[in-house]
């Protein structure tokens, strides 16, 4: 068993199963929104503090639904909560930088169906993570998105710039850039091994 | 997609199965509109798994479509989207227990990506583009156009990371105990390198439609 401290437990959740590279979750966003830098890393940014609401809504959702024993109706509330949530990201982002809210469009109402944020709030509730572990677990988840977006946009920004057939131009090669770049975060494995 | 689409009779007919084949290649949910990737991705390491996996999420499709497409005059506008994902929660709550119930090995295998279910973007796109505007029946026979579509791409993207990666089709070995399996296949890099290459010979076969098309005089295919 590995030691599940809460080093480990950032690592592992940013870099060992990276949400998006290891875990495929939260993938429609960094195909999306991952054309330009400047848009990826609000996103990456919202995103994480999506994930970090959700998980601790998530966390007293849990101790509720487990105390009247009714585990079946977690998904529901799950995803009631993250619509909230995301709302709420929604309204201040309007209020406050709109050129940003009209940059990220569609994809910030988006992110109430990114998988991430649900399967985070899943696996924090799978995992048996306490309190403070969960919000580590969801920085850390964060913090992985957030690189990998970022990454992936300064990769294509350099595409743009280079000539590439027809067939291959656009999803196709997004895809193969996400295969390359999940190959090297298949490296991190050797810091603690697989969940 | 053949006979001209004016005669009336048959008209009515061509429209079910234009609506039907909408997901199947024109719009298909993974190799054109790019959505569900993340399912399609995630368990797609073998063709069991992704078959599961498609007809799960095509009962949800299906299901939740003809619930919107009832419900569709009674839903306030605001509060659409909430009520579309509490339905499609419903069901997806639904499925999960029935595979734990039918298989408890799948039901591992698959993990929290049956409940993941419930966000994937395919189904609530459905609901909101479709299901919502358009009565019962045609919205389940999109949705199971869809479905089918989202069920095909995926066993094929799983039949070759499975016959790649693990030299076995459905678990049946293929290739004999002398065949070194190529393991990236079946690691997350395999997914997306596989799809990126489907993509490829998607577009390739659709330039050569095209191409075809417009040789034979322009007919047909736009619609």
């Amino acid at each position: 068993m590995q030691p599940e401290n809460l080093t480990f437990i950032f690592l592992n959740a940013a870099l060992m199963n990276n949400f998006v590279l290891a875990l495929f979750l939260g993938l429609c966003p960094f195909m999306g929104v991952s054309g330009k830098l400047e848009t990826a890393v609000p996103m990456g940014l919202a995103t994480s503090f999506v994930m970090l609401i959700s998980s601790l809504s998530a966390y007293a959702i849990n101790a509720i639904l487990v105390h009247y024993h009714i585990e079946f109706l977690r998904l529901i509330a799950y995803i009631a909560v993250i619509a909230s949530a995301v709302q709420l990201v929604e309204m201040t982002l309007k209020k406050f930088t709109p050129g940003l809210f009209r940059a990220l469009g569609i994809y910030l109402p988006l992110i109430t169906t990114n998988c991430a944020i649900l399967g985070l709030a899943l696996f924090q509730t799978f995992k048996h993570y306490d309190f403070v572990q969960s919000i580590v677990y969801a920085l850390g988840a964060g913090a992985g998105f957030t690189l990998a977006i970022a990454l992936m946009a300064g990769l294509r920004e350099k595409l743009d710039l280079s000539e590439v057939p027809g067939v291959v131009r656009g999803a196709a090669l997004s895809m193969m850039l996400g295969g390359l770049l999940s190959l090297a975060f298949m490296g991190f494995a050797g810091l603690g091994g697989s969940h | 997609m053949s006979a001209n689409p004016a005669k009336g009779p048959n008209a009515a007919q061509e429209r079910t199965w234009d609506v039907f084949a909408e997901g199947l290649w024109r719009d298909n949910p993974v190799l054109v509109m790019m959505l569900g990737l993340c399912p399609t991705l995630a368990v797609s390491n073998s063709a069991i798994n992704a078959l599961a996996m498609g007809l799960a999420t095509s009962f949800v499709l299906v299901a939740s479509g003809a619930i919107v497409s009832l419900l569709r005059s009674l839903i306030p506008k605001q509060v659409r989207i909430a009520t579309y994902i509490v339905i499609i929660a419903t069901f997806v709550t639904l499925v999960d227990y029935a595979i734990q119930a039918i298989s408890l090995d799948l039901y591992n295998a698959l993990g929290a990506f049956i409940q993941l279910i419930v966000v994937n973007c395919i189904i609530l796109g459905r609901a909101e583009a479709y299901a919502s505007r358009n009565p019962v029946g045609r919205a389940v026979v999109n949705a199971l156009g869809m479905g089918t579509g989202f069920t095909l791409a995926l066993l094929l993207l799983g039949s070759i990371r499975e016959i790649l990666g693990s030299g076995s089709l459905f678990g049946f070995n293929l290739f004999g105990p002398n065949f070194e399996p190529w393991v990236v296949m079946i690691l997350p890099p395999g997914g997306f390198i596989v799809l990126s290459l489907m993509l490829v010979v998607f577009n390739l076969v659709n330039k050569r439609l095209g191409a075809a098309v417009k040789q034979g005089g322009g007919h047909g295919h736009a619609a």
